[in-house]
């Protein structure tokens, strides 16, 4: 065995540790959670109505594992639709941001409102506007994504090393040029982040709709809704924590994906360059 | 032409700077045709400042480059060397003086900073690669900016044999093409940057601390590549560099800059007899120039 292919198989241990330690260590982290709350469930022997032990809210959600089912699908959808808008308006906004300070000046506390402005304030408007049903959950989920894309992806655009903009300047790179050719692609680690954030928003966004301006069809939103007013807790639980998974499935794979398309390419990642196998000189 | 050049380059001296204010030469009004050699770079009572009057980064600085002169500008940190390096290269303008440039091939100097006709390359300290781009795009991409640039299309398919020769010349391989920066050790990478100077066939290099982050022995090596690419392209090449010994090394001629009072201490001229870079780096004359450097630098 070369020397070189030595180093590479040290690389490739190391990374190949990293990752699953990247995925033991919060499984034992929720294995201790879950352990202490059943040891606390029996220890003081708490009423279920109260709180449910990880073991019953198990076997509630394998007993509405349909209901689950078909809930968490349409809430995924609903937020994958409110998420691809927020993309495509927040990559927009973002760009426009960029090639004007005055414009940013001008529109940026108005993207800030965007967090800061209470769904329950907005939901009347877009009941008014769209009614109640799948579209208004989705906009809701797109209202409350869009500004992690928005200033992540602003970020990415105006955050360009100095001396790259010196190389395209030297060449005299058109504004168009520059965007294209140096500022979009270095942007993208930054939205893909802002993508991953904005992933978690779209689930509660969605959920949060299915509250406000949704029609009552199943979803995670009013299953917490029904199963909250009829009180029983460990199928109230089961939702909880259906929706926690999915979210974290969501985040999960936009972070795979992105990397490994940043990666393959782009020859970058999301933390920074990709430090390849180099060649000496 | 070039001997005769080479003849000018190879006498020994030391000039303060009001002599070489004396020196100038005035470049001929625009539009004007020369028949003479002229500077490529003639800068007159060039001042730099960033918003205040009072603290000058550039102060006063009167400054002619002949061509395919090799000069090197040395001097402490903070004393305005890369600032003058972004002026000629015209990422900086001036807050008063003037520079002119001259191209040479429409033999009509240009007044001002924008100096379009003449084709320049800049090595900056740090790579500056794009790393989503292979070698062969990064080495392209200048071929694809400005007004008159081919599309990607059409500079991929321009001069791809010209272009791996420019990664041989500077000593890459045809293999390392297809590969990323991230996959290139960091003087390959260096060694893409300077290659990628020379696509535009440009006239004059400019160079700003380039070899500053590599060890000393690729440093040698990028040093002798450097002025064999100088020699053989007849550029115009204008480096900033802390290191003394690659002043002396690679010059034709050095200039120092002073932070206080600021402006050019002294303009050197480097003896260049016709030796092998190992010879030459052990030349009695190295040694000699590098205690005058030290002197003008290190006044007692």
């Amino acid at each position: 065995m070369s020397e070189r292919t030595g180093q590479f198989s040290a690389v490739n241990r190391t990374s190949v540790v990293r990752s699953v330690s990247d995925v033991l260590v919060p499984l034992l982290v929720l294995a201790l959670v879950l352990g202490v709350w059943q040891g606390a469930v029996w220890w003081w022997r708490i009423s279920p109505v109260l709180l449910p032990g990880p073991g019953a809210v198990l076997s509630a959600s394998w007993k509405i594992r349909a209901v689950l089912l078909e809930s968490a699908v349409r809430t995924a959808l609903a937020a994958m639709t409110g998420l691809s808008i927020s993309i495509v308006l927040g990559t927009l906004t973002a760009f426009a941001f960029s090639q004007s300070a005055l414009v940013r000046r001008a529109f940026y506390p108005y993207a800030v409102l965007l967090q800061t402005v209470p769904i329950i304030a907005i939901a009347p408007i877009v009941i008014v506007s769209l009614g109640r049903g799948f579209v208004s959950v989705a906009v809701v989920s797109a209202i409350l994504s869009l500004f992690p894309i928005i200033t992540s992806t602003t970020t990415g655009l105006l955050q360009v090393d100095t001396t790259l903009l010196d190389l395209f300047r030297l060449y005299r790179a058109s504004r168009w040029q520059t965007l294209l050719r140096l500022r979009v692609p270095a942007a993208l680690p930054y939205l893909i982040s802002g993508i991953r954030i904005a992933s978690g928003s779209s689930i509660v966004g969605a959920i949060v709709g299915e509250f406000f301006v949704g029609d009552g069809t199943p979803g995670l939103g009013s299953l917490i809704q029904r199963k909250s007013a009829t009180l029983v807790l460990s199928e109230l639980y089961a939702t909880v924590g259906v929706a926690t998974v999915l979210g974290t499935v969501v985040f999960g794979l936009i972070t795979v994906l992105g990397e490994t398309v940043l990666r393959r390419r782009f020859g970058m990642s999301l933390g920074g360059r990709v430090s390849g196998p180099q060649s000496g000189d | 032409m070039a001997a005769a050049c080479q003849e000018v380059a190879t006498g020994c001296m030391v000039t303060k700077m009001q002599r070489l204010n004396s020196q100038y030469r005035v470049l001929p009004p625009e539009g004007v045709l020369m028949t003479e050699n002229p500077a490529i770079y003639a800068l007159r009572e060039a001042v730099v400042h960033f918003g205040d009057p009072q603290r000058p980064v550039l102060q006063r600085i009167s400054l002619e480059i002949p061509r395919g002169q090799f000069l090197t500008v040395v001097g402490p940190s903070g004393c305005g060397k890369s600032t003058l390096l972004r002026v000629l290269a015209g990422l900086q303008s001036l807050s008063g003086g003037q520079l002119e440039r001259s191209s040479g091939e429409s033999a009509m100097p240009t007044r001002g900073a924008s100096g379009a006709e003449l084709r320049a390359g800049f090595v900056f300290q740090q790579p500056a690669l794009l790393p989503w781009r292979t070698a062969m795009q990064n080495l392209r991409l200048p071929l694809e900016l400005g007004s008159g640039a081919a599309g990607e299309g059409q500079a991929a398919e321009a001069g791809e044999e010209r272009l791996l020769g420019l990664l041989e010349q500077v000593g890459l391989s045809r293999a390392d093409a297809g590969k990323r920066p991230g996959q290139l050790s960091g003087g390959m990478q260096m060694r893409l940057s300077l290659a990628r100077a020379l696509v535009r066939d440009p006239q004059v290099l400019l160079l700003d601390e380039p070899f500053a982050v590599v060890d000393d022995f690729l440093r040698m090596k990028l040093q002798d590549s450097l002025r064999a690419l100088h020699d053989a392209r007849g550029l115009t090449t204008i480096l900033v560099t802390h290191n003394l010994q690659e002043a002396a090394y690679l010059s034709d001629r050095v200039v120092v800059l002073q932070p206080s009072p600021r402006g050019l201490s002294a303009d050197l001229s480097v003896r260049r007899s016709r030796l092998s870079p190992a010879e030459r780096r052990r030349a009695p004359e190295q040694f000699e120039f590098l205690q005058q450097l030290s002197a003008a630098l290190f006044p007692s």
